[in-house]
């Protein structure tokens, strides 16, 4: 299950789908919108996506986790427009039949979501309005290579 | 040839809307398309280090040339999640 939603997530819907009964461990990450940024208070956010290359992308990372840890299902949603402080903007729910893996699964897939998933954060502040700078985009960022 | 750009976040706010259709020479790349927004926006210049193309939903190099009806984008720096 794969979302960008306009409206509150649900990380007990992403938990709820990636259940099976061979999935020992289920670990659900969520990400909300924190009150301050490098020391200065924020007030809300904005989020924006290219939404058809950003689905495109989160199908890559399913794959690319599902490639590396024994994943039994992957569920991950992803919120635009405005969040105001402690919204969830993001929810990634993992099953594995071990913990172990889930748990590595679910941080894999949030770490490769910051970096290769074309979506834009927004923050507007006391001292004004800044969109955030994370990793510029690479020709065909495939996955890392193997540890 | 006609081809489609989109334009998201800061790119988008400079440029001042989020899609363009443009008519460009047969064998353009999509750097050539950045160029050619630049020469109507200078202020582009200080992103385009910065600033990554897509092609069809695929980041690609600069020198990538472009056919008919393919959908490009140019990126910023991304900064999903929380």
């Amino acid at each position: 299950m794969i979302e960008i939603l306009d409206e509150p997530l649900s990380p007990s819907r992403c938990l709820e789908a990636v259940r099976r009964p061979g999935s020992g461990g289920v670990v659900t990450f969520v990400g909300a919108v924190r009150d301050e940024s490098g020391g200065k208070r924020v007030r809300f956010l904005e989020y924006e996506a290219y939404e058809p290359m950003a689905v495109t992308k989160l199908r890559q990372i399913v794959a690319e986790a599902s490639a590396r840890w024994p994943v039994n299902a992957m569920a991950i949603q992803h919120r635009v427009g405005r969040l105001e402080i402690g919204e969830d903007a993001v929810v990634i729910a993992v099953s594995c039949p071990h913990r172990g893996d889930a748990f590595d699964a679910c941080e894999y897939a949030i770490n490769r979501l910051k970096e290769i998933v074309p979506i834009w954060k927004k923050e507007y502040g006391e001292h004004g309005e800044v969109w955030v700078e994370g990793p510029t985009l690479e020709p065909s960022s495939h996955a890392p290579a193997q540890d | 040839m006609q081809i489609r750009v989109l334009l998201f976040a800061a790119l988008r706010e400079l440029v001042g809307q989020g899609r363009l259709d443009l008519d460009v020479p047969a064998g353009a790349t999509v750097g050539d398309v950045f160029d050619l927004l630049e020469s109507n926006e200078p202020r582009l210049r200080d992103l385009r280090a910065s600033t990554s193309f897509a092609v069809n939903r695929e980041v690609v190099a600069a020198s990538t040339e472009l056919h008919g009806d393919d959908e490009i984008a140019f990126l910023q720096p991304v900064s999903g999640g929380s």
